[in-house]
């Protein structure tokens, strides 16, 4: 009897992420919810520029490799010319909040019938631990080594709060993957997410809070003890739109 | 047979119209027909101003520099363009709005007060098409009988109302 | 046939566009293109296409990647600064081997540059003009008519050879209108069921499109299978028109408005005695190379008549192997040579043509 299997929806490719990074979690639960909307088939997905570049080798439906910070603007040609198609981008902190803040505030504006996967792991972890716009205050890093110092660089963008305003987004949560529990809210929101597209309801994303041992310079346990204790408080789990919900309560 | 014929006034006068009427009739005769206007913010309140080339073969430059008829509807493009026009050109010129005459002597000038006209005759608006009616009569590049089949190719059924004004105006300057 | 219609060039391209079977536009406003936009606002809804004004030229280059991905003819169309915007995505196309086409309305430059007629982008539409080693189809239409027949050709080609291909305009010729007959060939369909990204139906292995190959001995293999394809293009694709060349001696190269003033030039030019013609590239990638070098054996001189700083005139130089002298007739920032202008250069090239 096999208990536990690998989803469909993933390639028997071997993944290439840092021992105890969480991409490899996020990429299974996407896999899963896939499997069991039964939507592979028909889904295409967007791969970012960072750490999860090599997505599109990952899952088995058709995928397209956007430029940095671009996915918005790709999923939205795609979707626009085939409205049929599932289409998720899925993207990290520097491609989303910092080169690609454009995309991601207007393909939200314009509600855009797509589901947005945004891994939030403080850093930018490619190109070897820089600070990204997500960087904690204070957090060291290649570009910030002295730690964040919001006097001179400002103060991290909170994408789920920023895109709260934004009157075109139906549905934003923000999810951890550092434990069982947030583990299986973080399915619940990526499954919503994709269900939301699927019944046409428009623009969904969901942010997942990911680690980067390598570059945060802690063992992976630490790591997700860092994010627990340093990320969780500045970035609070929970619904911060959901528009589906509101028209149900109406 | 070639005609280079520029109109040119400022913004809101009509001109680029005046200029794509004038085209339509050479779609409607066959001819080779170029229409070129002055683009960007001068359009807006500036000065503008149209290029039409009417010829019997292929057409080169789309750009008039010397026209061998002028219409001018304010003293800027007298100004202006007076001194390009070719030796025996045509130029209109609506002295309603112009108080000088034309300084050559190699030209032919005709004076026409076309914005009085068109206020006088509560045409407001369509000075252009009075000097159109009165250039085509001065120099029969364009038959009467073409007005109103190009007026129709250039404003769409639905605004009947603006074909026969614009018609009546054309007339007026015709047989000024 | 059908009956002529007076469109203006930007409207004319538009509907050609359409009647390629383009269904999906994204564009963002500059001037002079914009009439291309306000076009297919009004059309695509009608006819159940997509017109999307995107929030800035980048995010509307990648609306067409993912389209063209998607396996759909698609296209954006702009005016110079906003081609340089767009250039990452032309040169992620170019890398993931997408048809789409790209209008380029020119406008004098450089930076913000002007509104009127430029060809100072010549260099970053024949030569590449994004990172990477790649190429566009240029094409240069010189009236109205061939606004409609470049476009569908421009569709056509970037389809058969899985390329961006680029209509490369002036201010002139987008703001003009002349008669034009919509009558256009039918469209032919290419099968980009083999790559175009549609969804699987779990039919099928997952298709990926994608430019970033990590391995150098791989991507060499790429860029040298592009450049094969490059090649083939370059031996059968070349187009240009001639005018009065028969027993011309003075041969002006010249594409899109320059080349409708040189026509002027030419012909008084001729009433004056001198053997003057044209060559004028409707591709301008690929170069007509071998009319040009076929012409060096037979004329003396040849001017590059460019609304640009002498950018085509390295091209003909090279076409022709500098075995004749080529002159320079030019005006930038938006103004375009007069007829004097070009006389002047052909009273120029018929006294010195001959030495070399």
């Amino acid at each position: 009897m096999i208990v536990f299997e690998k989803p469909k929806s993933l390639t028997d490719a071997q993944l290439h992420y840092c021992p105890g990074c969480t991409h490899g979690i996020i990429h299974r639960l996407v896999a899963e919810v896939i499997d069991e909307l039964g939507i592979e088939g028909k889904t295409i997905g967007i791969a970012p520029v960072g750490c999860s570049v090599f997505a599109y080798n990952y899952f088995t439906c058709d995928m397209i490799e956007a430029a940095h910070g671009r996915a918005p603007a790709v999923a939205t040609g795609v979707k626009r010319s085939n409205p049929d198609n599932i289409v998720f981008t899925y993207q990290g902190d520097g491609d989303l909040a910092a080169i690609g803040t454009a995309e991601t505030v207007h393909s939200a504006a314009r509600g855009e019938n797509i589901t947005i996967i945004f891994v939030n792991n403080a850093i930018y972890g490619m190109t070897g631990g820089q600070m990204a716009p997500t960087t904690l205050p204070g957090q060291v890093t290649q570009t910030s080594p002295y730690g964040r110092d919001p006097k001179a660089v400002g103060l991290p963008v909170k994408v789920c709060e920023l895109l709260q305003n934004v009157d075109g987004a139906t549905y934003l949560e923000r999810v951890a993957v550092n434990n069982v529990k947030n583990v299986k809210n973080a399915k619940k929101a990526i499954k919503k997410a994709f269900m939301n597209q699927i019944e046409g309801k428009g623009f969904s994303l969901v942010e997942v809070l990911s680690t980067c041992p390598t570059n945060w310079g802690l063992k992976p346990d630490k790591a997700l003890e860092w994010l627990e204790e340093k990320m969780i408080p500045y970035y609070p789990l929970g619904v911060y739109k959901d528009k589906t919900a509101e028209k149900e309560g109406e | 047979m070639t005609n280079q014929i520029l109109l040119s006034g400022f913004g809101g006068q009509g001109i680029l119209f005046a200029g794509k009427f004038l085209a339509y009739d050479g779609l409607i005769e066959e001819r080779e027909v170029s229409w070129l206007p002055s683009y960007g913010p001068e359009m807006r309140g500036g000065t503008c101003n149209c290029s039409v080339i009417f010829s019997d073969k292929k057409i080169g430059s789309p750009i008039v520099s010397n026209p061998d008829i002028l219409i001018a509807m304010n003293l800027p493009s007298l100004d202006k363009f007076e001194s390009a026009a070719v030796p025996g050109a045509k130029i209109f010129v609506d002295s309603s709005l112009i108080d000088r005459k034309v300084g050559r002597d190699d030209v032919e000038a005709y004076y026409i007060p076309a914005t009085r006209i068109a206020s006088d005759e509560n045409l407001s608006g369509l000075a252009n098409m009075i000097m159109i009616g009165h250039m085509i009569k001065k120099t029969g590049i364009m038959t009467f009988e073409n007005v109103e089949r190009a007026m129709k190719k250039l404003v769409p059924a639905k605004k009947q109302n603006l074909i026969e004004l614009n018609i009546k105006a054309v007339e007026l300057g015709y047989n000024y | 046939m059908a009956e002529k219609v007076l469109m203006k060039g930007n409207e004319a391209l538009a509907e050609a566009a359409i009647m390629a079977g383009c269904r999906h536009y994204f564009g963002y406003p500059i001037t002079p293109q914009t009439e291309v936009a306000a076009y297919m606002a009004k059309r695509m809804p009608l006819i159940g296409g997509t017109f999307l004004q995107a929030e800035s030229e980048i995010a509307a280059i990648n609306m067409v990647y993912g389209a063209a991905a998607a396996g759909k003819r698609a296209m954006t169309s702009s005016s110079s600064p906003g081609i340089s915007l767009k250039s990452e995505g032309i040169s992620y196309l170019a890398g993931c081997d997408l048809p789409a086409l790209i209008v380029n309305v020119q406008r004098g430059g450089p930076g913000l540059g002007g509104i009127q007629p430029s060809q100072s982008d010549y260099f970053q539409a024949t030569k590449g003009g994004g990172h990477g080693d790649f190429h566009l189809i240029v094409l240069a239409p010189a009236s109205v008519q061939e606004m409609v027949n470049l476009t569908f050709k421009g569709f056509d080609l970037a389809d058969k050879y899985r390329m961006p291909a680029m209509l490369l305009s002036d201010g002139t010729m987008g703001q003009m209108m002349e008669p034009v007959s919509l009558d256009v060939d039918e469209i032919k369909q290419y099968d980009k069921s083999s790559w175009a990204c549609t969804g699987t139906k779990c039919e099928r292995e997952h298709h990926i499109i994608n430019s970033l190959i990590i391995d150098p001995d791989e991507l060499e293999k790429y860029n040298f299978e592009r450049f094969e394809r490059y090649a083939k293009i370059e031996a059968e694709e070349a187009m240009h028109d001639e005018y009065r060349m028969e027993d011309a001696e003075i041969c002006i190269v010249a594409y899109g408005v320059a080349a409708r003033v040189s026509q002027n030039a030419i012909d008084k030019a001729r009433e004056q005695g001198i053997k003057v013609g044209m060559i004028r590239p409707i591709t301008l990638w690929p170069f007509p190379k071998a009319a040009l070098n076929a012409a060096a054996d037979k004329v003396k001189t040849f001017i590059s008549v460019e609304l640009s700083m002498g950018q085509m005139i390295e091209d003909i130089e090279l076409a022709t192997r500098c075995k004749k002298p080529v002159l320079l007739c030019n005006r930038v920032g938006g103004m375009i040579p007069t007829t004097e202008d070009i006389l002047n250069s052909i009273a120029k090239a018929n006294s010195v043509g001959g030495d070399k």
